[in-house]
């Protein structure tokens, strides 16, 4: 599927004036990719938190990394197409440049990016900078 | 005396509080209780007055801080009943005193002891018999729970034998809310032999403890839940049995005499709390349960058992809504599950319109699969919320069922 880009979700979140259509928003998101198959949910996939898990698949094309993410949550679903937008079809250099905290403080949604088990996001993004890094 | 809940409100400052411009609802009170002014103010004082170390100063400062700290344990005891004060050990919080048990009665399991702890356990008294277990050979037998959350007592009949050395369950589950009947346990279990721990993390908090009439050989449960500071609980244990027990942590406080090549040890409390002890959370701890104990007790639990009974009756009001747990006798706690929506989805909407809950796992993997569930939401009550929180929670509810769906 076509993920938005960063720029793109920037001006969409800032165009809305209330909590409950930024949340809305986050939630169409997640609800829109396809997530993994059953199949492919194995355990070296998975990311868990205490609070819902998250799975990542991914491989690479001309030196960049394609991913595919699965949440149980569709909140954190949404949240990890933020995280996406960031990353996929990025090289390993475009990956560790970026700026993952100022993004989601852009936002306003630095409490879902902070570190704690909670939700797995974290976790996420610690595990493509790690693939990134190992390039 | 009556329970008069806006008087009690009025003392927790963080209730005043706005979350993205609407009031706080807190409904985390099993995760951890807010503090009300006297304990922040006893904190204050103790760090702006007499901060000082324990047993040893030879100066006003350290007597009034040993004052301070010996005080809060006569307080603790008296409010557990307990028969002699120095049975009232410190720890950081119930985690560490049933790792401070699991020390003094796990190093005596051998093989073929068996171990019972129930399918309610919160994480920190299985994990810690799961270890105990390994390190001895001793077996660790689960008592199951019917799907309304109360325990199989003819299970519990079953597995019970004269090979079993300890049993240690919960007062009450974190979880289910789930109030179990400790002192019918505790009677059977004695009866065999057995060494009886209860888990009081949820127990404490709701009314009267008596570990007399109880009959249980270990009581533990934090200060935090307890509307004290974090870092401080408690282990209470009879005497007898603490005395024999070997040394836990090793260094100062604890001894009696030291040689360059060996040691004695001291006597109780003393043995079992080496180095500088978190002095301010206990005196905080001291001033949470006599704030405490000036109320209504009974008030107190009426005012709780009516937050969770109207809190149940509205559940039937939301489709989809089902609360997880529905054994009779419950205090505190309303877990459940909304069709169609993840518990953390319905904890970040909820959060949004101010309201504070827990999601997730609750710190009882095993009870989640027990229960086929991937985690629950979790609303938990205490003496300063209202029917008014109640109200706001299923007004957030229906917010968010509707923007999940």
């Amino acid at each position: 599927m076509q993920l938005p880009s960063s720029e793109e979700i920037v001006d969409d979140l800032a165009f809305f004036d209330d909590w409950e259509q930024r949340y809305q928003y986050i939630i169409d998101l997640g609800k829109q990719i396809p997530g993994l198959s059953e199949e492919a949910k194995t355990p070296d996939k998975i990311v868990k938190g205490c609070q819902s898990s998250v799975w990542l698949d991914y491989k690479t094309e001309d030196g960049k990394f394609l991913f595919e993410v699965d949440s149980d949550a569709v909140i954190v679903q949404g949240l990890l197409v933020l995280v996406l937008s960031a990353y996929n079809n990025r090289t390993a250099k475009e990956i560790l440049d970026f700026d993952i905290d100022a993004y989601f403080t852009e936002l306003d949604l630095e409490r879902h990016i902070t570190p704690t088990r909670g939700n797995g996001l974290r976790a996420i993004v610690g595990k493509i900078r790690q693939l990134a890094s190992a390039v | 005396m009556s329970f008069d809940v806006e008087a009690v409100r009025a003392q927790f400052p963080v209730l005043k509080r706005e979350i993205d411009g609407k009031p706080l609802v807190y409904l985390d009170n099993a995760a951890t209780t807010q503090k009300p002014q006297v304990v922040i103010d006893t904190l204050i004082e103790y760090y702006t007055q007499y901060n000082s170390n324990v047993h040893r100063g030879a100066h006003r400062l350290a007597d009034e801080a040993t004052r301070g700290y010996e005080n809060a344990r006569t307080d603790v005891a008296k409010f557990i009943n307990a028969a002699h004060r120095e049975e009232v050990i410190w720890t950081s919080g119930t985690t560490e005193a049933i790792n401070l048990v699991s020390n003094g009665v796990g190093q005596l399991f051998k093989a073929g002891d068996e171990i019972i702890v129930t399918e309610l356990e919160h994480h920190a008294n299985l994990v810690t018999w799961q270890q105990a277990c390994k390190q001895s050979g001793a077996t660790l037998k689960i008592c199951s729970i019917f799907d309304t959350g109360e325990l199989d007592i003819a299970a519990f009949d079953a597995l019970l034998n004269e090979n079993t050395r300890l049993v240690a369950l919960p007062h009450v589950s974190n979880a289910l809310g789930t109030v179990n009947p400790i002192k019918d346990i505790t009677i059977k279990a004695k009866a065999k032999g057995a060494w009886v721990l209860i888990d009081g993390a949820q127990g404490i908090a709701h009314g009267n403890v008596d570990v007399q009439s109880i009959g249980c050989d270990f009581y533990v449960f934090s200060g935090h839940k307890l509307f004290g500071p974090t870092g401080v609980g408690v282990l209470w244990g009879r005497k007898e049995l603490l005395e024999t027990w070997p040394v836990w942590q090793t260094g100062g406080e604890m001894i009696a005499e030291v040689d360059y090549q060996s040691a004695t040890w001291g006597t109780l409390p003393n043995r079992l709390e080496a180095g500088t002890p978190n002095i301010a959370g206990v005196i905080g701890l001291g001033a949470a349960v006599k704030w405490l104990s000036g109320l209504d007790m009974q008030g107190l639990h009426a005012h709780e058992q009516d937050l969770l009974a109207y809190a149940t009756k509205r559940a039937k009001e939301i489709e989809g809504m089902r609360v997880i747990g529905t054994a009779p006798n419950k205090v505190g706690v309303m877990s459940f599950e909304l069709k169609g929506a993840h518990p953390a989805d319905v904890g970040f909407i909820l959060d949004k319109q101010g309201v504070a809950i827990r999601t997730g796992d609750n710190c009882a993997q095993p009870l989640m699969k027990r229960l086929g569930l991937p985690g629950t939401a979790r609303a938990s009550f205490s003496i300063y919320n209202t029917r008014q929180d109640v109200d706001k929670l299923f007004d957030a509810l229906k917010k968010a069922k509707m923007m999940l769906a």
